[in-house]
């Protein structure tokens, strides 16, 4: 094998970083769907999805197929540029986070290290906050472009649902901030790895953040469900949501339940790819518990999902953030 | 970089010329978020990460979101252009020229190469909360309050009357 330059295997090896990325992503996104069918049918005492495909598992590609050959209807009078750039918006962004979530520790090859991570942008997690704001764009113009009373209403309530309950998950994840120091992903992840030890004695817990934060972690998955517009929270409904619960998924799993950490055993290329399985695992439990929850619980009404957003989960977001200050400088001094 | 920043650069200024072209208001908003989200990108290329994110949420991702739910409320439709007043003609398209070169002639004083030297700071967000929260801690928690009161009138000013 011809040695490439540096620039080159870099270009390479982020080609396929996203290349493999992307067809995961992708993957798990039609699957989820398939599997969200299943769970919330068995829950409910029904079969679900049987027919394409052994226990349904075709499903995904057979409604892909249909929806290619439907027919696009364009309702009278409606603002064309829009229209069409909402639900584009609405995938690309949903896609566009996934790219500075790391899912594994790093590789060598070469004689060059690499990580499990298309970019470490060190302001990682900020940069996944940004693109969840523009997200509010795609509900609120796909709203507006329809040109119709009942789908514009639509479209600004969820927007506002969107705006409050980001408020919430931006408080959530600063006190996970204040103890990791920085705001890169990695950064946060590195600050879980290890076991939490109390003066000399070693408890043999792994030093996640849910342990310290447990008032965060709840703030920000419940403020995470409103955001990614599921079930109890779920007035706009969208495909998108699928792509959102992933990229949701893996931030609870990085921030709170330590990323890619976990046991390690065996030869070279095991301990290599076992974290990846870790991180893996961790977002499927998480995935799993959306589904479960909406098999589960019932509707909230706009109202009482407005006060519940700005008058229960904000005060705990801030209470959090100021006890949490408060244990970090009294640790620091 | 350089062939980057010149795409983002020339897509930014004929986006900010349809901010004002524009005669649909929604198509405005729009494109004065593309614009915004394109100097995110060139204060990415000058190694700024921290404040292209924070340009990103706080202009696009908030303020942004009002402007477009306004305009959406009002159901601003098209503008009708209104009688061109002769003052904007004979006064202001002279004041626009004049002040256009006052400025291409002062950015070419300050740097007659043609090239600004790249300023070394550091702008990420230790160094930027040591500044607001030690250095200008007083202008910051001022503003602060003057943005609360702000709201406490708004919400006074929408309550209806019992």
């Amino acid at each position: 094998m011809a040695t490439l330059s540096d620039t080159e295997l870099f270009l390479l090896v982020t080609m396929i970083k996203i290349a493999v990325v992307m067809f995961v992503l992708m993957t798990t996104v039609a699957y989820l769907s398939w599997l969200e069918r299943k769970v919330v049918a068995h829950i409910q005492s029904r079969w679900g999805p049987y027919l394409v495909g052994p226990h349904g598992l075709l499903q995904p590609l057979a409604d892909g197929v249909k929806f290619l050959f439907k027919e696009d209807i364009v309702p009278l009078e409606v603002d064309r540029v829009v229209y069409w750039l909402a639900p584009f918006l609405s995938f690309a962004l949903a896609f566009l986070s996934i790219a500075v979530i790391p899912f594994g520790g790093t590789f060598t090859i070469q004689g060059r290290t690499f990580n499990f991570q298309i970019t470490d942008v060190n302001v990682g997690l900020l940069f996944i906050f940004a693109v969840t704001s523009l997200g509010v764009y795609s509900i609120v113009l796909a709203g507006w472009s329809a040109n119709s009373k009942y789908s514009f209403f639509g479209g600004l309530r969820s927007s506002a649902q969107m705006i409050s309950y980001e408020t919430a998950m931006g408080l959530a994840v600063v006190g996970t901030l204040m103890i990791a120091g920085t705001l890169s992903l990695r950064g946060i992840v590195d600050g879980q790895s290890g076991t939490w030890v109390i003066g000399t004695f070693n408890t043999y817990l792994p030093r996640w953040n849910i342990f310290v934060q447990p008032v965060g972690f709840f703030v920000y998955l419940t403020a995470a469900v409103a955001e990614t517009n599921r079930i109890p929270f779920d007035l706009p409904e969208g495909e998108a949501e699928y792509s959102n619960m992933v990229t949701v998924s893996c931030l609870a799993t990085l921030l709170f339940f330590g990323g890619w950490h976990g046991p390690l055993f065996g030869p070279g290329w095991l301990r290599m790819l076992l974290p990846i399985f870790w991180f893996c695992l961790k977002v499927f439990c998480f995935l799993f518990f959306y589904i479960w929850m909406r098999g589960t619980l019932p509707r909230f009404r706009y109202d009482q999902l407005m006060s519940f957003g700005w008058k229960f989960l904000l005060p705990l977001g801030l209470l959090n953030v100021l006890a949490t200050s408060f244990v970090v400088a009294w640790l620091s001094a | 970089m350089e062939i980057l920043f010149y795409i983002c650069a020339a897509v930014s200024v004929l986006a900010a010329l349809n901010v004002v072209l524009q005669r649909t208001p929604v198509y405005s908003a729009l494109s004065l978020i593309l614009v915004l989200c394109l100097l995110a990108v060139i204060y990415l290329l000058l190694g700024a990460e921290f404040i292209a994110v924070i340009q990103v949420i706080v202009y696009a991702g908030a303020i942004m979101v009002l402007f477009v739910f306004v305009i959406m409320l009002l159901n601003a439709g098209r503008e009708v252009p209104s009688e061109r007043s002769r003052l904007a003609r004979w006064l202001g398209v002279p004041l626009v020229i004049a002040f256009l070169l006052e400025v291409l002639w002062a950015v070419w004083n300050q740097f007659p190469s043609g090239t600004a030297p790249a300023a070394d700071f550091d702008a990420g967000p230790a160094a930027i909360g040591h500044l607001l929260f030690r250095n200008y801690v007083l202008p910051f928690e001022v503003t602060s309050v003057l943005i609360l009161v702000a709201i406490l009138g708004a919400v006074v000013l929408a309550k209806k009357e019992e």
